[in-house]
């Protein structure tokens, strides 16, 4: 037999005699690097052309300057202590990572036609990696609209709150809703395998998504049937938490631990159900 | 753990290898072994089945009927540890444009769990075994198609797979390029040692580069054998295999709507080239 051949298939008996907890540890383990790999991998594509960032800044700025300016003037709209720039200043933070998500997962599409998808999946590579580590990247673009938003909301006296546990409790509140709509936008895309077909629907979810949350007016205002889909979209709770972190006097409806379990609750899930459907978008 | 089969040598083995696709049988009953160390070469028109039947060998594609093992695991049960012995180019130019070449084999060489302290050198070492040292730190958007394939190929052989599955590696190449992917595959055979299984459309590769020709067509195989077999078996041995593929296939060029990777092939290279 060839000596290759000898070489490749001792090392695949150790990995069968290794005793259980020792693999379990080491697939943890090799999970986790593979998930970093490959946000690693959208890092250094984002490095070579970082143009995109930038005309993501856009939109929040038009909501925040001009909507928020707007609306803080006219007072139309309940908001209780806060000033409705403070208010919505959360809101449109999740809004903007909202946008760049749901769109997230066309590009598995983009790159199933390169073939750069088979190659990750003829690799030992978790499936269930690759969509998380697709999900930290959206999640590095979420960070950098709140670097944006922070900004924004600084020159419009936005009182933002700059405790460090805050700002952690930020960042993880970003990272998990980027994670959650792009492993939403990541299944569609499985699911619906065009790019045209895959436009059609992000479109068409991503205005109601952000009208049925309380991120630009609070859910008490809505009416009754409106309430109930807000309470399942996950984005109301993202808006909940951040409003709660974000700002000096922000109040929480929920409680910034079940927002948080929630989000989590709802990440593990889409995950897993990615990493099932991952493999059938290159039949 | 390694199935009974590697006692010998096959590191591919099928048997009653099916998959359809609705009423259609991509790939009907196949039924082959490949040795180790062969360069082993499947033609047949557009359409016969030649993808799926690497799709499903390398774990892509679950088959509908029959089994299949590579380097003894079996392809459904034991997928993980095929993958891990196998290296896979797809049919359509897959390096990431926007990355560099570098960049593109360093993602790999982490994802095969290739150790830190030799991750720099085995990168280096395959791009310099396909001549592209020089472009390494280019964005692959500004290679060429010859460059791309070269590329891929040393992503491929990064972890030094048994196996490597070339899905019509010189396709849309100029006769040069072509000829330089063909002397890269060459060494690395000898080299490495590295079994090679590969589809084309160019019979005269076939015929100079593979040990073993199978001609597929409409999903089954039709003819097997070194290709002086195969001429011999339509009993004309000066016959070129282009006559041999003929006799076997028909005239038709086409035998079915493979327009999908097709045009995914041109979209590609349009989109890198
Ligand atoms: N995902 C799919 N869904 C439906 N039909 C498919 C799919 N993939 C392939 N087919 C069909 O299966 C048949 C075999 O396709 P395959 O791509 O394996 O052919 P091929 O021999 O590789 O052709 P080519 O030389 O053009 O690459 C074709 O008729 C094709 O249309
Ligand atoms: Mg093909």
């Amino acid at each position: 037999m060839r000596l290759l051949e000898q070489g490749a298939l001792s090392t695949s008996w150790a990995s069968v005699s290794q005793p259980f907890l020792e693999r379990v540890s080491s697939t943890i383990i090799r999970f986790v690097r593979t998930t970093l790999t490959i946000a690693e991998l959208e890092a250094r594509k984002l490095r070579h052309d970082p143009t995109e960032l930038l005309t993501r800044a856009v939109q929040p700025a038009l909501w925040l300057l001009v909507f928020g300016q707007v609306f803080t003037q006219t007072r139309a709209i309940p908001t209780g202590d806060l000033r409705y720039i403070d208010f919505m200043a959360p809101g449109i933070l999740a809004q903007s990572i909202l946008f760049i998500a749901i769109f997230h997962g066309i590009s598995i599409i983009w790159e199933r036609d390169l073939g750069i998808v088979h190659k990750f999946l003829v690799s030992p590579t978790p499936r269930a990696a690759l969509v998380l580590g697709k999900a930290l990247s959206a999640s590095v673009r979420g960070l950098s609209q709140a670097i944006l938003v922070y900004t924004l909301a600084l020159l419009l006296h936005v009182k933002i709150s700059w405790s460090p546990l805050a700002l952690i409790g930020v960042l993880i509140t970003i990272i998990l809703e980027a994670a959650i709509f792009s492993s939403f936008s990541l299944i569609v895309a499985c699911l619906v395998k065009t790019r045209e077909r895959f436009m059609g629907i992000g479109q068409m979810l991503t205005m109601p998504l952000f009208f049925a949350s309380n991120a630009i007016y609070p859910v008490s205002l809505m009416p009754g049937w409106l309430q109930a889909i807000s309470h399942v979209n996950p984005l109301t709770y993202e808006v909940d938490a951040l409003r709660a972190l974000m700002l000096v006097g922000g109040t929480s409806a929920y409680g910034i631990g079940s927002d948080l379990g929630v989000l989590l609750a709802v990440t593990v899930l889409l995950v897993i159900l990615g990493g099932r459907l991952y493999p059938t978008v290159v039949i | 753990m390694p199935g009974d089969d590697a006692m010998h040598n096959s590191i591919v083995q099928t048997q009653g290898l099916t998959r359809c696709f609705g009423p259609l049988r991509a790939v009907d009953a196949i039924t082959l072994t490949v040795e180790a160390g062969e360069v082993f070469g499947l033609v047949g028109p557009n359409g016969a089945g030649k993808t799926t039947m690497i799709k499903m060998l390398t774990t892509l594609l679950p088959p509908t009927a029959g089994k299949a093992s590579v380097a003894g695991f079996d392809i459904v049960r034991q997928a993980a540890n095929v993958r891990r012995c196998i290296g896979y180019v797809p049919q359509v130019l897959s390096a990431d444009g926007t990355l560099t070449g570098y960049e593109n084999l360093l993602i790999f060489a982490k994802l095969y769990d290739i150790p830190r302290s030799e991750r720099e050198q085995r990168v280096r070492d395959a791009l310099a075994f396909m001549g592209l040292s020089d472009a390494a730190d280019k964005l692959v958007r500004n290679y060429s198609g010859g460059m791309i394939r070269r590329l891929e190929i040393a992503q491929s052989m990064l972890h030094h797979p048994m196996i490597l599955f070339l899905d019509e590696p010189t396709i849309g190449l100029d006769p040069l390029a072509r000829k330089v992917v063909w002397e890269h595959i060459e060494r690395l055979r000898a080299d490495y040692g590295v079994t090679i299984f590969l589809t084309t459309h160019y019979m005269d590769e076939a015929d100079s580069l593979c040990n073993r020709v199978a001609i597929m067509h409409l999903g089954k195989v039709v003819a097997l054998g070194t290709p002086a077999e195969l001429k011999v078996s339509i009993g004309n041995p000066d016959a070129t295999l282009d006559e041999v593929f003929t006799h076997y296939t028909g005239d038709i060029l086409e035998s079915g709507g493979s327009y999908r990777e097709t045009s995914r092939t041109r979209r590609t290279v349009y989109k890198l080239g």
